[in-house]
């Protein structure tokens, strides 16, 4: 991206206290005209403070907001070209759901044929059709969530926010409405920043993910790119890298040496690091299990553990496997491991990490605390070397 | 028979006893009131009156009786004080509703202060107060005796049918381009309207009823309905008495069928909160 041009929804610095309980901290994000960003966290990290900063409820301690390259900062909510939809939905319910959904043109002075017919286009585009006379109070959360959406939508807005909107819903109606809300955010070129809890939601919907941790941004990439390349060991589990092993090795010329240890082979990885303890994450489907005596694979990149499985279950389409790693050492740790058949309990196993299918980041004891400068500098160095 | 048995409660009768004694409680004075509105002559030892007519209420109706002049200052008061309570009750309930005041219990609080000392004490000082800059004895000056006693009902209810308004309704319609005021008189206000008619509805009624503060600022110059009531019931002349406090009746039984019709129970377990 030109340096000299601004995202279209550029946030610098933003920074929210709640009394003396810092919410974000110095957050700097760029958002794209017709892009689709999802922010995830766990809950208390600030992404709905991060939403509510955006929509004007919350006028930061310092930093700005801008939307196409005018200062919003310290602009109303309804003077932002924006809207926000609701986790609760926030529809009201003395109004019906024609008026719900006309209501923000009725503010903009259209005339009544005008929003009737605008009214009844969105009600197509959502189903909604014959509903148009009722209360809210007499829909289906299904339903009135597409009310919602459809009165954010009715305005035009510029930018849409979502918070959380699918998480009152049942599962299956949440999978198409997913599918819904994406394919007209894509249709109507419409900005959207989604918050969600839900990664599978962020990585189906979003063009980029902004995973918050405690106020700050810790990782911004593409789905694949979160989910494959994770910045930090906190991104790593948040993305589903579970399984936890702390190992030591040495900085070595091309990457890092893993050193062999009680229930693990030597290996090679790109990543520079400092010697010394490393923690290593990886997902239950990224593992091969083979038998003990498996031979060490050739390319010296591929990480080797020994142990035994100590229990199977069968949550659909594959076998999951806990594995117990070191012969009863003290220091072992166990894993979950997929594998296609079952192997059976007390079995000894190897269990194979291909290259890149394993995380390495400094143990948490060697590494900087995360809220220091040299870690975000660090990290923002990482994104850059994304982004090229 | 066998079943009929089984399923009469052996607590019937002690049930029924208290029942019936809370009815004539609560109905017996009421009856006695209504007998008395009608009873041309009714004297000891008779258990009914010995006469009936509408005689008393054509002088209670009379223009020489006072009755309707009352009956007009007092409603013409209970309105302005209505509307007087609800101006400023609206904005301050909205307000300890919506900020989070960290001394909201303490405001909450002070609007009792007026209750907390004998009225008397207060409403002779007012008095005084109101001598000096003229509005003893004037309709302006009942009203805002009115309202400082009304105001506890009005702006404890308005907080709590406020802060029954889920703020994220109010937020919505900003977010979608409506300015706050207008987000407050399309959203808000209607959906706080019942608990607001009820608060208008209790300043209503405490307004009729008040009687100090109207003999202190009001009388002899604005004659209100319990002032005419006090007048003919220390006179003796029940039948006066009795219809003035059925006129007064008629607001506080329409109040309890619209408490009834339109006030939520949500509304209601806000009060105070």
């Amino acid at each position: 991206m030109d340096a000299s041009e601004r995202p279209f929804l550029d946030l610098t610095g933003v920074t929210v206290s709640y009394g003396s309980t810092r919410v974000l901290e110095g957050i700097d994000l760029g958002i794209g005209k017709g892009e689709f960003v999802a922010l995830l966290g766990a809950s208390g990290c600030g992404k709905t403070t991060l939403l509510r900063t955006i929509a004007g409820f919350i006028v930061p301690d310092a930093g700005t907001v801008s939307v196409g390259g005018h200062d919003v900062t310290r602009l109303p909510p309804d003077r932002r070209g924006m809207a926000l939809m609701f986790q609760s939905y926030a529809l009201w319910p003395h109004m019906t759901v024609a008026q719900n959904i006309g209501y923000g043109l009725k503010l903009r002075r259209q005339s009544r044929a005008d929003i009737a017919r605008r009214v009844g286009e969105i009600a197509a585009m959502l189903g909604l059709q014959g509903l148009e006379a009722r209360k809210p109070a007499s829909l289906s959360g299904g339903q009135r969530q597409r009310v919602a959406l459809g009165r954010s939508l009715a305005v035009d807005p510029e930018i849409l926010l979502l918070d959380e909107p699918l998480s009152n819903l049942d599962a299956r109606i949440r999978l198409s409405l997913r599918h819904e809300i994406r394919t007209l955010q894509q249709r109507m070129g419409i900005t959207a920043v989604h918050v969600t809890h839900d990664r599978e939601e962020a990585m189906v919907m979003a063009d980029s993910i902004v995973i918050l941790d405690k106020g700050r941004i810790a990782q911004r990439g593409t789905p694949e790119e979160v989910y494959n390349r994770p910045a930090s060991a906190f991104v790593a589990a948040f993305m589903g890298a579970e399984n936890v092993l702390t190992l030591s090795g040495s900085a070595s010329g091309e990457g890092f040496a893993i050193a062999p240890g009680p229930f693990n082979a030597g290996c090679l990885v790109p990543d520079l690091l400092p010697t010394g303890g490393v923690e290593v994450r990886f997902r239950a489907e990224a593992g091969t299990l083979g038998p003990a005596d498996a031979p060490p694979p050739e390319d010296g990149r591929t990480l080797r553990l020994a142990g035994h499985v100590v229990s199977t279950s069968y949550p659909g389409g594959i076998w999951r496997h806990a594995v117990r790693l070191g012969e009863g050492a003290a220091d072992g740790a166990t894993v979950l491991v997929d594998a296609p058949h079952p192997v059976a309990q007390g079995q000894a196993v190897s269990v194979l990490l291909p290259p890149d299918t394993f995380f390495v980041f400094p143990a948490a004891g060697d590494a900087p605390p995360p809220a220091s400068d040299s870690r975000s500098g660090d990290r923002r160095r990482r994104l850059e070397v994304q982004q090229a | 028979m066998s079943t009929f048995l089984s399923r009469l409660d052996p607590w019937w009768l002690p049930r029924a006893l208290v029942l019936g004694a809370l009815a004539f409680v609560i109905f017996g004075p009421l009856a006695n009131l209504l007998l008395w509105t009608v009873a041309e002559k009714w004297y000891f030892p008779h258990a009914l009156p010995l006469e009936f007519g509408f005689s008393y209420w054509e002088r209670v109706f009379s223009p020489r009786g006072n009755a309707v002049e009352s009956l007009t200052n007092s409603i013409v008061v209970a309105l302005l004080t209505v509307v007087l309570s609800l101006t400023l009750a609206i904005p301050a309930g909205y307000a300890l509703a919506r900020l989070k005041l960290p001394l909201r219990g303490l405001v909450l609080l002070a609007f009792l202060i007026p209750q907390a000392f004998p009225n008397l004490t207060v409403y002779v000082n007012i008095a005084r107060l109101f001598y000096v800059v003229g509005l003893n004895g004037t309709i302006p000056g009942v009203v805002l005796v009115h309202t400082t006693h009304g105001l506890v009902y009005a702006v404890w209810i308005a907080t709590a049918a406020f802060a029954a308004v889920d703020a994220e309704l109010e937020e919505a319609a900003r977010s979608i381009g409506a300015s706050g005021l207008r987000a407050f008189f399309d959203v808000t206000l209607p959906l706080a309207l019942p608990g607001l008619l009820a608060s208008a509805i209790f300043v209503f009624l405490e307004s009729l009823d008040e009687f100090t503060g109207s003999y202190f600022v009001g009388a002899p110059d604005v004659n209100m309905l319990p002032l005419l009531l006090y007048t003919a019931g220390a006179g003796g002349n029940y039948q006066i008495a009795s219809i003035t406090a059925l006129l007064l009746l008629i607001p506080s039984i329409g109040f309890m069928l619209v408490v009834e019709r339109f006030l939520k129970v949500d509304v209601l377990a806000r009060v105070g909160r």
